[in-house]
Parts: C-alpha cells; structure tokens; sequence
C-alpha cells in the first residue's frame, strides 16, 4: 500500500524508491522517486524546499496534495509543470523525464491570469493558438464548447474585467482544458473566490474532470477542499516538505452532496489529524 | 442627488448627476468648461475697449481674429503652414517609429537596456532645445536641422514610455504564456505588444506637446518660413496681434493632434476598467 511505502524510515523507503526507479519508473504515469529541490537563499545558503519525495501518480486519478502554506507542495507541482529543475532524484512524466513546461500539462493557477485586452472566447483560444495546433476557425469551435461547459456560453463577447472573480476562474480553466491537456495541475486555484462560489466551482471542477478525462493533481491548504475532491490526499510537512501520509478517500462520486455525511466528515478529521501532527513536529527530526 | 447603477460585476457604481446645474456629468462638463473661456473673452475684450492696456501690448480678441483673417488673405501663411507642419510631421514621425522600435527592444531586452540606459538618461537630462545651435552647424539652416531638433526632443517622451510599458508587463502572464508552450515571440506579439500599447500612446501624447516646442525653437534659432518664425518677426515688431494668431496656431495644432492620441487611447482602453 502506498501509505505503508511512504510512512516508512528514510533509509527503507530509500531502497524501496531505488526499487522502484529500477522497476516501476517507466510504468507509472507520473513517478518522482526521491526527488529534492533547493533553492538558493538571499544569503547564498542553499534553501531545501522539498525533500526526498516519493510520489506515484495514475491516469484518471484525482490528487490533492495538502499541506501548511510554504511547506514546498507548489514548488513540487512547478517541478511537474516543468518550470523548475530538481536538485536531485528522478521525475518521469509518462516514462520520460521532465525537463520543460508542455501542453501536455496545463496549469491553472490562483490567479486567473486571463490577458484584459481578450475576450473570453479568445482567452480560451488563446493556449491553442500558443501551441499552434488548431486553426482558427476550429479552436473558437472548441472554446465555445468548452465554454459551454463551464457554462459560460453566454459571456463568450464580454472582457474579463467585467466578470465575477468565480467567471474568470472558470474561464481559466476552461482555457487550460482548451488544449487537451493530460494532466491538469491545479495551484489553488479557488483560494481567491467565496465560499459558495468555491463549493460550487469544486462540484463543478470534479464533473468536468470525469467528462474530460483529465488526470489533475490539485495543490491547496483547504483541508475539506482536499477530501471533497480528491482519491488520495497527500500530506506535506512543514519545510522542507516531504509527504508524510496519503490518505485515500473512499467517497463515491459524484460528491455533490457529500459534506454533511458522517463518511466525509470522518475523512476531514483524520486529514486534520495529521497535518496537526506534520505541522508540529519538524520534518527533519 | 445620486443614483446607484449596478454594473456587470454586481457591484454599486455611484452616478453623480451635476451638482450645480442638475445636468448629465458630460454636459455639465462642456458647459463649465465653455463658460470659463467666454467669461475670459469677455473680460478680455472689456480690458482692451477700455483702453486699460494699450493694443500694442495687448491686442482686443476681434484683432487677433482679424489679424488672424489677414493672415489667411494672404499666400505666405500657407508657406509657414507648409513648413512648420512638415518640420513636426517627420519628426513625430520618425520621433514614434523610432521611439517605438528602440522603446521595444530595450524593454524586451534587458541587456540591452542595461547597454544603452547610461546613454539615454545622459541625454535625456540635457535641455534638448540647447542642442538646436549644435543641429544648425552640422545640418545646415535648412528642414533637415529642424526635423532632428523635433526628434530629439519628442523621442524621449515615447521611447521612455514604451520600455517602462513592456518592463512592467504582468510577469503572471508571461508566467501562464510561457505555460503553454508559446515561443518568444509569440510572447512579444500578444503579450508584450497589446500591454504595452497604453504606455505607448501615453508617451505620444506627451511627444506631441514636446514636437510644438521643438518646432518653435528650431525656428526661432533662424528660419525663411513657419508659424515659430511668423511669431518672432512678428514680436520683434510689435505686432502682437499677429504674435497672438500664432500662438492660437500652435494652440489648435496640438489640440487637434492630442485629441487625436486621446481618441487612440479610449479604443484602445475599452478593456481597461
């Protein structure tokens, strides 16, 4: 079980990831074994923002990775996004390593990011265009559907300035999905909306993922957020973040109305038990 | 009295009608505006009819429209027109386009910028109308001199603007472009361009009044035609009625030319909030 691999003693788990870089690195879908990243600091001290991470992820999976703010969980999903080199392990995406951002990954990040002087369908069409991989004509058929489904069909023609934060968030994401991407990662993207707006938006999010077919790794610090949507939460520690638990949530979908039920609440409990426990004890202790 | 109107976001805007004649803003606006000019007519043709200041020093407002028709009896205000006008075509022109170019580059560029900033700022701090003499002895008295004064001092204004324009580019977009795969130079074209372009016009609007500046000095440091030269030999002689058509010249020149920048930014504008 994963929760077992990753909860042993560094050295064992260290052996048990060079196992598996031998065996199984080409065979999962996203593999990091043992990956570092560092950074250097103001002073020119090397800063250790992730730690010897062993992360396994599957096509069709949802999964949340979860953790106290600046404990690294955003700088490890830049590293899959390809933004940001490790210092040391292996990252594999589909068997080969990472090495730069690709449409194949679309990000969506808090801020909605959307270019003011575009139109909503031409923010959607805009990924496309940058990869150059549709025609014109047949990438505003694809972001009116798309917008369709976010259900924004109606503000195809307005600018973003005149959305809610929500819309713009939708447009976002529906301009991520635009380029087909197989893996969205998703860098708390709901973090800015209200409460509703983001409820709404995350029952929202987990239909479009099981119509598009997306495999999404979700970073948040929300912690019903994280087993709302996710099949596996992943626990960080505090810097330098290295994930000490994955819990896997057994909830059916679709969740739409799973808040309330004891099963969900059950999950939020033992979620909020370890990151309690990660939060207080140093991670490198 | 105010009526709260809901835009798109759902949030209240407050709509101000007129505080002291109940219209619209917009009519209020040229109402007040207008009325200040009347009333300075007014009084400035009650001063002179009454002789408080003798027309030599102050001409009445009916002599600067009719020195003004006298001027445009006769042929050789088109010749000055001709002048002063080509002397600010080519040079806003070549002032925007290499203005623009090299505003461009060094924003895009940082090496680039950090190559040539020393040298921009150095010249930007020189009182560029003390260049004039210098453009004399080395172009001749001829357009040529002029055109290169008008340059040099509405170049800055747009090449200034339109570097800090594309420096200060939301890095959060270029962020999400470069997300996506798009090349550099996809980047330029539909990032750095369109952002850049209010900054753009904002430093066109400021080299336009900088141009009418350089015009006049560029004439007054010797010139046959232009409506600068018409002023100075109007002034050496005491016509200032004449001196006052030329400055209501230049007047209506850069506020044609301002409205036009203006009306550029507003299109441009209309995704700004």
């Amino acid at each position: 079980m994963a929760i077992a691999r990753v909860s042993m003693p560094p050295k064992q788990a260290a052996g048990a990831a060079s196992q598996a870089s031998a065996a199984g690195a080409a065979d999962h879908y996203l593999y990091a074994g043992q990956v570092s990243i560092a950074y250097a600091g103001r002073g020119g001290e090397t800063m250790l923002a992730i730690d010897h991470v062993d992360f396994v992820l599957e096509r069709g999976e949802f999964v949340c990775l979860l953790g106290p703010s600046g404990c690294g969980k955003t700088t490890f999903l830049n590293a899959v996004a390809g933004f940001l080199p490790i210092s040391s392990g292996q990252l594999n995406f589909e068997g080969q390593p990472v090495s730069r951002p690709g449409p194949d990954r679309a990000m969506v990040f808090q801020q909605p990011g959307l270019l003011p002087w575009r139109d909503v369908l031409h923010n959607v069409t805009y990924g496309l265009e940058m990869s150059g991989r549709m025609r014109r004509r047949e990438a505003a058929a694809h972001a009116s559907a798309l917008l369709e489904l976010v259900g924004l069909a109606d503000f195809a023609r307005s600018y973003p300035h005149q959305l809610s934060g929500g819309m713009q968030q939708r447009v976002n994401l529906a301009r991520a999905l635009a380029v087909e991407p197989e893996l969205l990662l998703l860098d708390e993207p709901f973090a800015s909306v209200d409460a509703q707006t983001r409820e709404a938006l995350q029952v929202e999010l987990l239909g479009i993922c099981k119509r598009a077919e997306v495999t999404a790794l979700f970073v948040t610090h929300d912690i019903s957020e994280a087993v709302f949507l996710a099949d596996r939460v992943c626990i960080f520690s505090r810097r330098p973040g290295r994930i000490v638990r994955e819990v896997r949530v057994n909830l059916p979908k679709p969740r739409d109305d799973v808040r309330l039920k004891p099963d969900f609440l059950a999950y939020v409990q033992e979620v909020a038990g370890v990151l309690a426990s990660a939060a207080k004890a140093p991670s490198n202790s | 009295m105010a009526t709260i109107v809901l835009d798109d976001s759902g949030a209240p805007k407050r709509q101000e009608r007129g505080v002291l004649t109940g219209m619209g803003q917009g009519t209020e606006r040229v109402v007040l505006g207008t009325a200040f000019i009347a009333v300075l007519f007014v009084v400035w043709e009650l001063v002179t009819a009454l002789g408080i200041e003798p027309p030599i020093l102050l001409p009445s407002p009916s002599g600067v429209v009719s020195a003004l028709a006298n001027l445009f009896s006769s042929s050789d205000i088109w010749a000055d027109l001709a002048e002063s006008g080509k002397e600010l075509f080519y040079g806003l022109v070549l002032a925007a386009s290499v203005g623009i170019t090299a505003g461009l580059s060094i924003g895009w560029y940082p090496r680039l910028g950090y190559f040539f900033d020393p040298f921009i700022n150095f010249l930007y701090a020189i009182p560029r109308v003390a260049l004039g003499p210098l453009l004399i002895v080395w172009l001749g008295i001829g357009l040529s001199s002029k055109v290169a004064l008008v340059f040099l001092i509405a170049v800055f204004p747009v090449l200034v603007n339109t570097s800090s324009g594309v420096r200060s580019l939301d890095q959060h977009l270029l962020r999400v472009a470069r997300c996506f795969g798009a090349s550099d130079l996809k980047i330029f074209r539909t990032i750095a361009l369109p952002g850049s372009v209010p900054f753009i016009l904002g430093g066109l609007r400021l080299a336009v009044g900088q141009a009418l500046i350089g015009v006049f000095v560029a004439e007054l440091l010797g010139a046959q035609h232009g409506v600068g030269a018409l002023i100075d030999n109007a002034g050496q002689q005491f016509q200032t009625d004449i001196v006052f058509a030329g400055l209501l010249i230049f007047a209506v020149a850069g506020m044609v030319l301002t409205g036009l920048v203006r009306w550029l930014e507003r299109r441009f504008d209309a995704w700004r909030v």
